[in-house]
């Protein structure tokens, strides 16, 4: 325990200053950079204190430090990978976490164990190395009253056991966002459970799969080598005995899966790959046992049960990858918190929106999410609703208006009142519509299931005719011929060639960014078609950026001085445009500091240093300040008003000195990325809510034509025109529509396509309805996408080719007397393996080197 | 070769008493999360690693 802390009084103060952005003092220069003592990030010089040996960047940084060494568990810096930041502690407004201990919540949240302490599952942000494991899981040390708490790191939870007597949940919860793990209350674990209860099922018939088979091959081993050896017709009567109850075990318990498997696909009348591998095995079960019983003729239970461990965990590999992609796109939207913000009385209280009811008066400040639709009662803003609408451009809210939920509050602080919640808020009807689109989409049938199908009546038919050939020249062979040909026929190579391809693709695409939720968006992608991309956000960044500045750039650092007091979405392009600048040299670093920042809300900042006043804000912002502007930046200003971005002045003592043009560009991979697309046979079309000009404009540039650039839709029209073109693309040629976008207003067609993508920040709802989730942002992961789809199509092609050349190899044989048991056992597992190394040899979403 | 007629059911006992063993572990739930006791395993024992001072990681998003 070291403890020579500075006091909390010294350095909260400076901190609040620290993040509002003002710099106070002008000797703010750095001396050299002082790591803090928990983040390693360098602290500011503000905040140095010149008396103390520990220095923090911030108050959470403190926190954190100081609850880790109370709780003497200062091993964390020790273990704690020195590569990537650590968790800082985050201030999370103590109203949340009172709501903890509200019987509401717990109600929701909560559930006890027989013992008396009380269980909750919180989904952690932050975690990222194995220090955080061990850090958190000494939670019970930190914090009295705490049995248990276990981390599982592919979930990102954290399970807490505690005696509700002895701590309270609030604490608990602020320790956890002391450490810097923000904590998010998961509800009820239905579904994981069942997920769970699926997986060790999985596990226990591979495990009794693979003992069967390893004792089988080491039974049928001392079999093949008595055939050199004399053994002894009782010792060999013994060993068929041996192999036929491991024969049967493997095909009875875990080899049921494929039988009812088979079964059910006759029932639906459909067909499915599980057909042909019961038939092999059943036939040879029953063949099998005759041959057992009557101590004459050949057995197959090795091979047997070899080819049910080996289907088992084929389908396990499969089912994991995807399962780890659902995991984490449901770790995606659970982390991102939904809180909202009750005024009662004088001031206001967190809690979480499921606890919201109508006629609460909310209050939502600047930056944050609205929570459930209403009514503004106080106060005016401006409102992102480009989730629902599409539309890049803000919309301005004022007293009475009705604002949605899910929008995001732009400019300043509002208080609405809710009107509806849950699943009356205009959000949740686009849900329904979401919901209706995802059920109406055809099942298509795969690839492989559907080989199947003509597997099972191709084999059947050769079995028929080796059956009638033989009976005509030697009957007494006829059976054993028929059956040994039913068996080495099963098709395991081919059973696993498509799903083991697959899966391997999709691990290796998940860990690339790209999480796919099922395989077949692969196969569908492969063929090319229609993409319909959405533009706010997908083509373009999404969010204000300087696209063109015109005038002296000199101005530039005060300008990004004096807007850093803003949060508004111009003022922050302009920093970032700034930023941009220093850091590619064109300017120098400075800091001026202002005397006197006033911010009018309608359009513009003003602020006063020691030399001069500068003003920035929109025409009519700085036309009411009376300010002179040449004709040279007038007639900029409506050049770029033509170009579909906003220009926004900057006048230093009454004169015009700069204009930026502010727009949301273009992503600098898109033109690049959309002819790669084309290069795949896809034809590339924008549907996008924005307005049909500023669409037309970006299909120009990008040189999509006009025909295919649609604006100004609602996300019912997006849905119909997706909808249409997959009529009309789907006759034929395998081909596909595909559909990518991000918000809410995409959800719809999203559902509607063959194949949705969502990407980067999307929307909850996209998330939920896309099979395909791109995690970085940009065009370039979708090339990513088809081109991997490709190279997996390709994979899957050489190994049916492969496993079917095996397969026939077999047949033959077994047509002609030439197969015996022994030749089965090797061919078999030979073309399975020949499978896995062309799939794990593929070159699908490999890494790039 | 006689001695098979023990050896090979004796052999088969033991293999049952394992996949028994395997069953029970995997339904108290050893086997639901892969992913976690690799990071959790010897963690007090570790080795202490040196780290340097001046690292600026990149910065979280905090405001």
């Amino acid at each position: 325990m070291s403890n020579s802390l500075p006091d909390s009084s010294e350095s909260s103060q400076p901190e609040s200053d620290f993040n509002s952005g003002v710099r106070r003092s002008a000797k703010s220069d750095l001396k050299g950079p002082v790591a803090c003592d928990h983040c390693n990030l360098p602290v500011p010089s503000g905040l140095l204190n010149p008396k103390g040996d520990l220095q923090f960047c911030c108050s959470g940084c403190k926190l954190a430090y100081q609850l880790i060494h109370e709780g003497g568990l200062a091993d964390y810096y020790r273990i704690a990978d020195s590569s990537t930041s650590v968790p800082v502690g985050k201030k999370s407004s103590d109203s949340l976490f009172r709501q903890m201990d509200n019987p509401k919540f717990q109600e929701i949240y909560v559930s006890e164990l027989p013992d008396g302490t009380q269980k909750v599952i919180f989904g952690i942000d932050g975690l990222h190395c194995a220090a955080c494991v061990w850090l958190l899981e000494k939670l019970p040390q930190l914090v009295s009253g705490v049995h248990g708490a276990r981390v599982q790191w592919n979930r990102s939870t954290i399970t807490i056991e505690w005696s509700p007597g002895q701590v309270s949940l609030s604490t608990i919860g602020r320790t956890l966002a002391g450490l810097g793990y923000h904590p998010t209350a998961i509800r009820g674990g239905e579904v994981h459970d069942s997920v769970i209860r699926e997986s060790r099922r999985q596990w226990i018939r591979i495990g009794v799969a693979a003992a069967a088979a390893g004792n089988n091959m080491l039974i049928t081993a001392a079999l093949y080598l008595g055939d050199f050896s004399d053994m002894s017709e009782t010792v060999a009567h013994f060993l068929r005995y041996c192999s036929c109850l491991l024969g049967i075990i493997s095909i009875v318990w875990p080899g049921s899966v494929f039988l009812r498997g088979a079964l059910s696909a006759i029932r639906t009348k459909s067909t499915h790959m599980d057909l042909p591998v019961a038939l092999g095995l059943l036939v040879g079960l029953v063949d099998g046992i005759v041959n057992t019983l009557k101590g004459s003729g050949e057995i197959y239970f090795d091979s047997l049960s070899v080819l049910v461990f080996l289907l088992l965990v084929g389908r396990w590999i499969q089912y994991r990858q995807q399962r780890y992609a659902a995991d984490s796109i449901e770790l995606l939207y659970r982390l991102t918190p939904k809180i909202s913000k009750k005024i009662e009385g004088d001031s206001f209280v967190e809690i979480p929106t499921e606890m919201v009811v109508v006629g609460d008066r909310l209050r939502v400040l600047a930056g944050d999410n609205i929570p459930v639709d209403g009514v503004v009662t106080r106060g005016s803003t401006k409102i992102d609703a480009s989730i629902l609408t599409g539309e890049s451009r803000p919309d301005s809210k004022k007293e009475g208006d009705h604002v949605s939920a899910g929008t995001v509050n732009l400019s300043s602080a509002v208080e609405m009142e809710a009107t509806a919640i849950y699943s009356d808020t205009k959000i949740s009807k686009i849900l329904e519509l979401v919901n209706q689109a995802s059920q109406n989409r055809p099942k298509i049938v795969e690839f492989a299931n559907k080989m199947g199908g003509y597997f099972v009546v191709t084999v059947l038919s050769i079995a028929m005719a080796t059956l009638l050939y033989w009976l005509w020249y030697e009957p007494q062979l006829a059976a054993d011929r028929t059956v040994a040909l039913l068996i080495v026929a099963c098709p395991c190579a081919l059973a696993l060639a498509t799903p083991l391809s697959i899966a391997v693709a999709l691990g290796r695409a998940t860990r690339r960014g790209i999480l796919i939720k099922g395989g077949d968006v692969l196969q569908r992608l492969s063929k090319g078609g229609m993409v319909w991309l959405d533009k706010t956000g997908t083509i373009t960044t999404g969010r204000q950026d300087v696209t063109e500045w015109i005038g002296d750039l000199k101005i530039l650092p005060a300008v990004a001085c004096l807007e850093n007091n803003s949060t508004h979405p111009v003022a922050k392009a302009l920093c970032r445009f700034e930023a941009k600048k220093v850091e590619k040299g064109e300017l120098p670093r400075k800091k001026i500091v202002f005397r006197e920042v006033d911010q009018v809300l309608a359009g513009g900042i003003c602020g006063t240093t020691d030399e001069q006043r500068i003003c920035i804000g929109s025409e009519s912002f700085v036309r009411s300040l009376s300010v002179l502007i040449s004709d040279q930046f007038s007639k900029a200003a409506s050049e770029l008003s033509l170009q579909s971005s906003s220009p926004v002045f900057v006048a230093v003592d009454g004169e015009v000195v700069a204009v930026a043009g502010l727009g949301d560009p273009i992503r600098n991979d898109a033109k690049r990325s959309l002819e790669q697309l084309r290069e795949f046979g896809f034809q590339v079309g924008i549907l996008s809510g924005d307005h049909p000009q500023i669409v037309k404009s970006v299909a120009a540039k990008l040189g999509i034509d006009t025909e295919f650039a649609h604006g100004g839709l609602s996300p019912e029209e997006k849905e119909r025109f997706v909808r249409e073109s997959s009529q009309m693309i789907n006759k034929g040629s395998g081909q596909s529509v595909m559909m990518v976008g991000d918000g809410v207003n995409d959800s719809a067609a999203l559902a509607s396509a063959c194949v949705g993508v969502a990407t980067k920040h999307g929307a909850e709802a996209s998330l939920q309805v896309a099979p395909v989730y791109l995690g970085t942002a940009g065009l370039a992961p979708l090339v990513g996408l088809v081109a991997g789809s490709r190279a997996v199509m390709r994979t899957v092609m050489l190994n049916l080719r492969c496993s079917i050349g095996y397969n026939i190899f077999a047949v033959i044989l077994a047509a002609t007397g030439l197969i015996n048991p022994l030749l089965a056992a090797i061919i078999m597992p030979i073309s399975s393996l020949t499978v896995v190394g062309i799939s794990l040899l593929s070159v699908a979403f490999r890494k790039k080197k | 070769m006689s001695v098979l007629f023990i050896a090979l059911p004796v052999a088969l006992l033991i293999a049952g008493a394992f996949v028994g063993g395997f069953i029970y572990a995997v339904k108290t739930g050893q086997f639901d999360d892969l992913d976690t006791p690799p990071m959790r395993m010897l963690f007090d024992d570790m080795e202490v690693k040196k780290e340097s001072k001046q690292k600026p990681a990149e910065t979280e998003e905090d405001s």
